[in-house]
């Protein structure tokens, strides 16, 4: 579809937002909460926040929540019994207030639950989304989205791309099919596209690396001291997999209550000791540093090599979270 | 697979229980839905995700050969949450099944050929299922070898099916165990695998070889084979790693760009010589 | 400051230590643990209020022990919890080298773990007013609302396990929530997991918790997880005592004696 187009003047688009609250549609907006800025399902305009460069967490548990049953059961003695989750019903999501780089990370998480195997339940939420992302005016020396393919007016993975221009009015570019019936629904609210460009409004990301440079060296770094030298204050938590908008690793637990139970689909991280720990006691990656590795080799060669879908957005967020500060641009740009 | 939905397991009534080894029992599993039977399909070398619905699911080879049509067979030892659990089932309960993932043992190109099986311990499994399937269609095959080996001779698994396949013409069997292993009564070889090996010398010429074992038993064995002249692409074992999903989603199996559960189990010597050093 | 750099030098030239864990300068404003091998590399140490990790949890870590000796800068919070882990028999004196920094960064060197012990007497945990006055306001609650407010307050938390991480007191090699036999805790982040989590570790805490804020710093989602360890460690107080680390009184909840009062575990 050839993108389209439009103005939305500030009043316009708290309307957008209240029309899509009176619909019935769950939104998923930005709120400021103490410390953190995290995605809430807000119901009134007021509760959005526009002071962030990224949220602390990512968006994607609009699609891949951190426990999904993937289905339920009654056991005896005689009968199992299985209800498929998949066929329940879904809610309808908007995401407000996504960035271009947690909309781009939509395309390898959503690559990694359809290849090979299809997983119906990530694609049943997926359906039920509708992204609307604005473009950042600002960053900070975290972000680097521009080294991995993406940039801070990237279209890729919105439905609409809302930029703010100096009027205090958005430009509103429709990417897809979701995004034009989200205008046609609410047209009185959408003008004549603006004269004022969008790159002027567009904050500058340094380009630190070349990602194709990247991906190259690390085909021949897989025995090198920087993991060890890099992780050594890594304290073997999962929080740069939990905020990361790509991150998918999952673990699968059963839970029960007496003859009832669900089988759950809950994140898991390569971080944690234990991720590839066999019964037996062996561990292929016991070292932290091996873990460290397996997290920059995974998003950086892996995923590109494999899939063809970039594995990291340049958020920054890890670095953000991470207690000891162990920051991923440091580490791919000292290699 | 019957479900759309990809985490739902096949549910299987327990027909059979074997006990193989100290800790090690056999499961003949049939399907619950006569459909689901009719249409399952696999080949030697895929594995599946066998669980107590309630408790967890646990990685097992599927150990029964294609060829048998009704039925599926796993064999696993008692060593965790899950397993523990499988070991406390009785014939009649229901069990879930996924599966089959992961690639296959190429017998097709195997035909015309000799072929050498060599396993240690509790990998005498993943090779059951390929060895049976390699016996059922035995005249596509030329020397079929199989060198076996168990710590002790408790250890041993799948004892009847040796003798059946030690009393078979057409088929060369050498079990062995572990110096201090043996039984008074033990007729079998005594050393480990690699020794054996070596003592028995197999030719190379026109043979493909298949190694299970340990990591300590295929670190020797290896070696041997290369000196007995195997190249690296006639020379097929399968790996293990911890799973939990057995379609490359999880993101725990890989070894380096590899997913265990995708592009394997099964790999040549070629292929794993240029897998990095994580499993 | 330079006291400090000088001193950090001199034990990695003279092979006193094999390895100085310290502050240097981070990402944006932060600070982060570095690992020093070289005496040349002792002036990348800073110490300043942006100092807030604890890097005694580097000091249980097998992979850190590999290393060497170390000898570690530590401001008051790191003090506390390496007497802590000393008198839960983690650190050997002869193990590590203290290098104690006040606020304004001045060097304090500490001869024997007695030392750091009498340093800290005048240092004392004090859990400063404004969370006494937070706490009150929650144990003011009934029991439902109490209940109802945790559940939303750990509503964001994703069993990063971060918390865990970063406290110096969680160094057991097997966690209780790594068992799954039995799995006494879900590894699931629903709220009835994430309550089972937290209250779990508050409770292991019990007596031991030298309310360096480390797990509250640490969480990625700012959940105020150390008001329950702080909680904790006001009822300890409360009914115990007052408590610190110290090698001379045993830990109030961990130790048992014959003589104790209670009569069912004789």
């Amino acid at each position: 579809m050839q993108t389209e187009n439009y103005t939305i003047r500030k009043a316009s688009l708290e309307k957008l937002f209240n029309n899509l609250v009176e619909k019935g549609k769950t939104v998923y907006a930005p709120k400021a909460k103490g410390k953190v800025v995290l995605f809430e399902n807000v119901e009134r305009f007021d509760e959005i926040t526009e002071d962030y460069i990224v949220t602390t967490n990512s968006a994607k548990s609009v699609v891949f929540p951190r426990v999904e049953e993937v289905f339920s059961y009654k056991k005896t003695k005689e009968k199992t019994e299985i209800s498929d989750a998949s066929a329940n019903s879904f809610p309808d999501v908007v995401l407000w207030g996504s960035r271009p780089c947690d909309a781009a990370a939509f395309i390898p998480l959503t690559n990694t639950f359809n290849r090979d195997y299809t997983d119906i339940i990530y694609n049943k939420r997926f359906e039920k989304i509708l992204i609307l992302t604005f473009s950042c005016s600002k960053c900070d020396e975290y972000c680097f989205c521009t080294s991995v393919n993406s940039g801070t007016g990237n279209t890729a993975g919105s439905d609409i791309l809302f930029t703010k221009l100096s009027t205090g009015d958005f430009l509103a570019e429709v990417i897809t099919e979701k995004g034009k019936l989200l205008v046609e629904e609410n047209s009185s609210l959408f003008e004549a596209k603006p004269a004022e460009s969008k790159e002027q409004n567009l904050a500058n990301v340094k380009t630190y690396f070349n990602h194709e440079e990247v991906q190259s060296k690390l085909q021949n770094l897989f025995e090198n001291p920087v993991w060890d030298e890099k992780s050594r204050a890594c304290l073997g938590c999962g929080s740069c997999a939990f905020v990361c908008p790509v991150c998918s690793c999952f673990d699968i637990q059963d839970e029960s209550h007496g003859g009832n139970g669900s089988r759950l689909r809950c994140w898991d991280s390569c971080g944690f000791s234990l991720f590839t720990l066999h019964t037996s006691g062996h561990n292929p990656r016991e070292t932290q540093g091996a873990r460290w590795r397996q997290r920059i080799l995974h998003k950086f060669l892996y995923m590109p090599d494999q899939s063809k879908v970039a594995g990291c957005v340049g958020c920054g967020r890890c670095s953000r979270a991470c207690p000891a500060d162990i920051n991923i641009l440091d580490t791919v740009t000292s290699l | 697979m019957s479900n759309p939905n990809i985490y739902i397991p096949y549910l299987m009534r327990i027909e059979k229980i074997i006990l193989e080894a100290p800790g090690v029992k056999t499961f003949r599993l049939k399907f619950e839905n006569e459909q689901e039977a009719d249409e399952f399909n696999f080949k030697a070398g895929q594995f599946g995700e066998y669980s107590i619905v309630g408790v967890g699911e646990s990685t097992f080879c599927i150990a029964s050969s294609p060829t048998r049509k009704g039925y599926i067979e796993c064999t696993f030892r008692q060593t965790g949450r899950v397993t523990n659990a499988l070991a406390s089932a009785e014939e009649g309960d229901v069990i879930g099944f996924r599966g089959p993932y992961g690639n296959t043992f190429p017998i097709d190109e195997w035909k015309g050929k000799n072929l050498l099986f060599i396993a240690g311990g509790i990998a005498l499994p993943p090779m059951r299922c390929v060895i049976w399937n390699a016996l059922d269609l035995r005249e596509n095959f030329k020397d079929i070898t199989i060198i076996y080996g168990a710590r002790t001779v408790a250890d041993l698994v799948y004892k009847h099916e040796l003798e059946e396949w030690g009393n078979r013409p057409d088929v060369k069997l050498i079990t062995t165990v572990d110096p201090g292993g043996e039984t008074p009564d033990w007729k079998g070889e005594v050393g480990f695998v690699p020794s054996v090996l070596e003592k028995a010398a197999p030719s190379a010429e026109n043979t493909i070889a298949i190694v299970c074992g340990p990591p300590i038993m295929i670190k020797f064995t290896f070696p041997v084979l290369e000196k007995l002249g195997f190249t690296d692409e006639n020379i097929y074992t399968t790996l293990e790693n911890r799973m939990k999903c057995g379609f490359g989603k999880c993101g725990r199996c890989n070894v380096g760009e590899k997913y265990v559960c995708l592009d394997g189990p099964v790999f040549t010597n070629v292929q794993l010589k240029e897998l990095p050093a994580e499993y | 400051m330079n006291e400090l750099i000088k001193k950090a030098a001199e034990l990695l030239e003279s092979n006193v230590v094999q390895i100085v864990i310290g502050y240097g300068k981070g990402s944006a404003e932060r600070t982060r643990t570095i690992f020093i091998t070289e005496a040349s590399g002792c002036d990348q140490l800073i110490f300043d209020s942006r100092c807030i990790q604890n890097l005694a949890v580097y000091l249980t870590k097998a992979e850190i022990k590999k290393l060497g000796k170390p000898a570690i800068v530590a401001p008051v919070p790191v003090l506390r919890s390496i007497l802590q882990l000393a008198s839960e028999n983690q650190l050997t004196e002869d193990g590590l080298v203290v290098l104690g920094v006040t606020p304004e960064s001045t060097l304090i060197e500490f001869e024997s773990f007695a030392a750091i012990e009498t340093y800290l007497a005048s240092h004392k945990i004090e859990i400063d007013e404004k969370y006494q006055k937070i706490i009150e306001g929650i144990k003011s609650m009934p029991v439902e609302e109490r209940f109802a407010y945790w559940v939303k307050e750990l509503e964001p938390c994703f069993k990063c396990y971060a918390c865990r991480a970063a406290c110096p007191l969680c160094y057991c090699t097997r966690c209780t929530v790594e068992n799954n036999q039995p799995q006494w805790i879900k590894s699931a982040s629903h709220p009835l997991g994430n309550l089972e989590w937290h209250v779990m570790r508050a409770m292991h805490h019990a007596g031991r918790c030298t309310d360096c804020d480390a797990c509250y710093e640490a969480c990625p989602m700012g959940i105020p997880i150390h008001l329950l360890t702080k909680s904790m460690l006001q009822d300890v107080t409360e009914n115990f005592g007052p408590y610190g680390p110290s090698l001379n009184k045993d830990n109030t909840l961990s130790s048992f004696k014959p003589e104790d009062k209670e009569s069912f575990i004789k």
